[in-house]
C-alpha cells in the first residue's frame, strides 16, 4: 500500500514538475507547481512527518505560491516563450548541464545500499508539532531568531525595492 | 496494518529527478517568474533529500535527535525561500516598471 501511494505521488510530482518548467503560461506554471507541492506533502505525510506536510501546504502552496500568482496577475504577464526557444547554443548547453547533474545525482543514489535506511511510515515520534516546537524554541532558538530577522529584513527590502521612485 | 517500508533511495531518486528538472528550467527559461519557480522546485528537492536522510537516521536506535534536525532544516529552508521569494518578486516588479517586461535577456545594463 505505502509503496503504491509513494509511486503515485512521485509520478504526479515529476509530471507536474515538467509542466511547471515547460508550459508557456506563467499561471499554469504556478498552478502545476502547487500540484507538485501537494504531492510532496503527501510523501511527507507518508513518511510520518505530519507537521511538515501541513506546513508544506499552508506556507508553501498557500502563501509563497499565491504571492507568485499575485505578482503575475499584477504585472499582467502573458508570456509566449517556450522552453528552449531562442538561443540554440544556450539551450543545448543547459540541457547537457541539467541532464549531467541529474545523472550524477542518480548515480550517487544508486551507489547507496537501499537497505541501509529503510523508512518505516508513520513510526516517527518526532514528526508532530510538540517535539518540533520544543526543539525550535530550545536547541535551535538562535537559528530560529535569525530566520525571523532575515524575514523582517527581506520584507523591508522588498517594500523598498517595489515602491515607486520618490 | 503491516506496511512495506519505502527505501530511502527512492525518495533520494525522486529528489534528484526534481532537482534536474529544476536545473533545466533555470537554464532554459527566459521568463523571470518561470526561472524563479524552477528555483523553488530545486529548493524543494533539497527538502526532500533532507527528509530522506532524516528518515534514514530515525531508523537507528539513537536517531530521534537527527530526525528532528532534518525536519528543522526543512523549516529553515522554507523560511529562506519565503524571504527569497519576497525580495525576488519585488525585484521583478521594479524591473517590470523599468523595462515593461521581465524577460531576463532584456536586463543587460551591467553587461559589458
Amino acid at each position: 500500500m505505502v509503496p503504491v501511494v509513494f509511486a503515485l505521488a512521485a509520478v504526479v510530482a515529476v509530471v507536474f514538475a515538467i509542466v511547471t518548467i515547460a508550459h508557456s503560461s506563467p499561471v499554469i506554471n504556478v498552478l502545476s507547481l502547487v500540484v507538485v507541492f501537494f504531492a510532496m506533502a503527501a510523501i511527507f505525510a507518508l513518511l510520518g512527518m505530519d507537521f511538515l506536510a501541513a506546513i508544506q501546504i499552508i506556507v508553501y502552496s498557500g502563501a509563497i505560491l499565491v504571492l507568485f500568482l499575485f505578482v503575475i496577475m499584477l504585472l499582467n504577464i502573458r508570456s509566449v516563450e517556450r522552453l528552449g526557444s531562442g538561443r540554440r547554443v544556450q539551450a543545448l548547453l543547459g540541457t547537457v548541464v541539467a541532464v549531467g547533474i541529474g545523472a550524477a545525482a542518480l548515480t550517487a543514489v544508486s551507489l547507496l545500499t537501499p537497505t541501509s535506511g529503510a523508512v518505516y511510515p508513520g513510526s516517527l515520534e518526532t514528526g508532530t508539532v510538540v517535539p518540533i516546537g520544543r526543539a525550535l524554541l530550545t536547541t535551535h532558538l538562535f537559528a530560529f531568531e535569525f530566520i525571523t530577522l532575515l524575514l523582517v529584513a527581506a520584507i523591508v527590502g522588498a517594500v523598498y525595492l517595489a515602491r515607486r521612485d520618490p | 496494518m503491516t506496511d512495506i517500508p519505502i527505501p530511502h533511495t527512492w525518495v533520494l531518486a525522486l529528489s534528484a529527478a526534481l532537482f534536474a528538472i529544476g536545473t533545466l528550467g533555470v537554464l532554459l527559461r527566459r521568463n523571470g517568474i518561470a526561472i524563479f519557480l524552477s528555483l523553488e522546485l530545486m529548493l524543494n528537492s533539497a527538502n526532500l533529500a533532507f527528509v530522506a536522510f532524516a528518515m534514514t537516521l530515525a531508523a537507528r536506535p539513537d536517531g530521534a535527535e537527527a530526525a528532528l534536525a532534518g525536519q528543522l532544516f526543512v523549516f529553515f529552508v522554507i523560511g529562506v525561500a519565503a524571504a527569497e521569494a519576497a525580495v525576488g518578486l519585488a525585484l521583478f516588479i521594479a524591473l517590470h516598471r523599468l523595462k515593461g517586461a521581465i524577460d531576463v535577456d532584456r536586463v543587460n545594463i551591467l553587461r559589458w
